[in-house]
């Protein structure tokens, strides 16, 4: 049987773009202390979001455009319960996405069977969504590592009462990070069903949120490990198509749980890593899912 | 303006009123999301809340009440645990399936066999398939310091996969016209688990379900081990001074909690759903979930809040045939719910006050 590896690489980068941009958000926002587990209802979100932008207007950049929005809309709950009511987050998370698969469950049924409207291809046959990942890795490096706003943001990541003591506003630096986040995960999301799937259906981003927060611990919160995780799962996951597709004697419904089981393995690798490692502490923020509570 | 003071400890009052309120605050913003769709709001509210226990139909769908609420609350009563230990466990849908296949494959493997000891088996490999399931990422996080949350949630994914495996494959029934899934169990009277009590829809799930509520609460209330769940989850340095060994809470809990949902899964296998089919899994570890938040993982306030979730269940196929509101209605009800309790939960751990 013949993989084509060139074939394969084109296939893998499509099939990391949901997981990579989700990621990417995901990145920033437990960069800035917060741990959001609704990625998979913002996904969700904005799969649903997207692919009824594009199909009405028949634009699917228009289509990205609304599932960021309708993304960053649906995290703002989260950021309203978490920062304000200073609610548990991961309880909170988990309730967006409970929130998510039901609100998309509810109103998607309407956009059931239709088709989405054809991509632009972009430089090299891979379309515009698929670079806009790529160059979003980069531009998440620089802006956390050496730009003054991002160095803010990972001071409240890392310390958030010194940082308040310092006169940085930690509820407001938190809330863009949410909102940042919850865009970007609309917009994976919407990869999915705009460019991957090419129609809607019930439930489609079918745990690749899970596997974005997975692949942020897997990047030990370095936008370029990010980079590296999500093509790992893409790599997993075309590879995995192939095999069915070539009749493999394995059934299908068992060749489908390797991006799972992929998963629990590369976070049980590098946790280990890090528990058994000479590397001392983690690169985890210090912060990390605490509420801030400013006593005044 | 107004500014928040921490409570030292949650009074009673507010305790109770948080879901109370919460309950209340879903129907109306619901009720508005019905109006926008341009349904009567409370003809809808009605159908969900009232109808399933006083309606006309009621005779019908007051068993109901028992067949959803039964795995809901054996499931919670588990999770609970974690919860308050701080162990996450959201994958109480994977050891649900899986403790569903383990147990409908005793019953498989026995057919046509009659014998008393088959549904007993059959309870136990229910449990120690959920347990397992479980165990995984117990094991997994005390070994390698992997994230239990998302373990858990992705060996959902897999049971599902399983689940999907099975129907088409090693457990599909070679009587049954080619047609993916399993044997039905409620016509293999030896694994069956029908009502106790014809048409009260309390079948040996809901009784499992009970004595787990007690078992917690005994636990919870009256002995060490719930004191150590409780220290680790509010302080967990000062539970490792008091001895508290972290590693035997997250596999007690990961695995009682697998396991109680694993029974959860047998007992539905072989009653109300009869067969394992591709999409066996029908959420019951997630509403679960809300479940065990809602009763604020005390063991009376499961109960209710087990009773009411599944009247959402019940209301919501209701008026889906009565008003032709969407069938995901519920799971929007249901995620509401959550979004308000943890909302509101804000007046049990703080003072509001206004400022000087």
């Amino acid at each position: 049987m013949m993989i084509d590896p060139l074939s394969v690489f084109i296939l893998l980068l499509g099939a990391a773009t949901p997981i990579l941009f989700a990621a990417l958000g995901e990145l920033v926002v437990e960069r800035a202390g917060v741990l959001n587990l609704g990625v998979e209802g913002m996904m969700i979100t904005g799969a649903l979001a997207g692919f009824a932008a594009a199909h009405a207007s028949g634009s699917p950049a228009l289509g990205f455009i609304a599932a960021a929005v309708a993304g960053a809309a649906l995290s703002m709950t989260f950021a309203a319960l978490t920062q304000f009511l200073l609610s548990n987050q991961v309880a909170t998370g988990l309730a967006l996405t409970l929130f998510g698969l039901g609100l998309t469950a509810m109103f998607g049924k309407p956009y059931e069977g239709m088709k989405a409207p054809a991509m632009m291809p972009g430089p090299l046959g891979l379309n515009w969504m698929i670079w806009l990942g790529i160059a979003l890795v980069p531009v998440v490096w620089w802006f956390l590592s050496r730009t003054r706003p991002g160095l803010i943001l990972r001071a409240v990541g890392e310390n958030h009462d010194a940082a308040h003591g310092l006169g940085y506003p930690v509820r407001r630096v938190r809330i863009l990070a949410i909102g940042f986040g919850g865009a970007l995960a609309g917009m994976g999301g919407a990869y999915i069903s705009i460019a991957t799937v090419l129609q809607w259906t019930e439930g489609m981003t079918a745990g690749a949120g899970w596997i974005a927060l997975a692949i942020v611990v897997f990047a030990q919160w370095n936008p370029w490990g990010v980079l590296a995780g999500a093509w790992l799962f893409g790599g997993v996951t075309v590879l995995q198509l192939r095999l069915q597709a070539a009749g493999v004697a394995v059934p299908v419904q068992l060749l489908s749980m390797a991006p799972y089981l992929a998963t629990i393995i590369v976070l049980v690798l590098i946790s280990a890593r890090q528990k058994f490692g000479r590397s001392g502490g983690g690169a985890a923020p210090a912060s990390l899912g605490r509420p801030f509570h400013a006593l005044k | 303006m107004f500014r928040l003071e921490p409570r030292a400890s949650a009074p009673l009052l507010w305790q109770v009123a948080t879901p109370v309120l919460a309950v209340l605050a879903t129907m109306i913003v619901g009720g508005c999301l019905f109006a926008a769709m341009g349904f009567d709001p409370v003809a809808a509210i009605r159908t969900i809340f009232w109808d399933p226990l006083f309606g006309p139909t009621a005779a019908y769908s007051r068993p109901q009440l028992l067949v959803k609420a039964g795995p809901l609350i054996l499931i919670a009563s588990g999770l609970a645990l974690g919860f308050r230990a701080g162990i996450w466990n959201i994958g109480a849908e994977g050891q649900y399936i899986i403790g569903a296949i383990c147990g409908a494959a005793v019953a498989l493997a026995a057919y046509p066999m009659d014998a008393f000891w088959i549904f007993p088996a059959m309870i136990l490999a229910g449990a120690a398939g959920g347990w397992a399931w479980g165990m995984v990422p117990a094991v997994l996080r005390n070994w390698f310091g992997a994230s239990e949350i998302l373990v858990s949630l992705m060996l959902v994914y897999v049971a599902q996969r399983i689940a999907a495996w099975m129907a088409f494959g090693p457990m599909k029934n070679p009587e049954g016209f080619n047609f993916p899934g399993s044997r039905n169990l409620q016509q293999y009277e030896a694994a069956s688990n029908p009502d106790l009590i014809a048409n009260s829809g309390l079948h040996w799930g809901g009784v499992a379900a009970v004595l787990a509520l007690a078992a917690t609460w005994f636990v919870m209330s009256r002995h060490v081990l719930g004191f150590h769940i409780r220290t680790a989850g509010a302080a967990p340095r000062a539970a490792r001074f008091a001895g508290v060994r972290p590693e035997r809470l997250v596999a007690l809990c990961l695995g009682v909690s697998g396991a109680l949902a694993g029974l959860a899964g047998l007992f539905e296998v072989a009653g109300p759903a009869g067969q394992i089919t591709e999409s066996f899994g029908s959420g019951y570890g997630f509403t679960a979930i809300i479940v065990a938040f809602l009763g604020r993982l005390h063991p009376l306030g499961i109960l209710l809040a087990g009773l009411l979730l599944a009247l959402t269940y019940i209301g919501g196929e209701l008026a889906q045939m009565m008003l032709n509101l969407p069938a995901a209605t519920v799971q929007v009800f249901q995620g509401m719910l959550l979004f308000f309790l943890l909302g509101f939960d804000i007046l049990t751990r703080y003072r509001i006050r206004r400022r000087a």
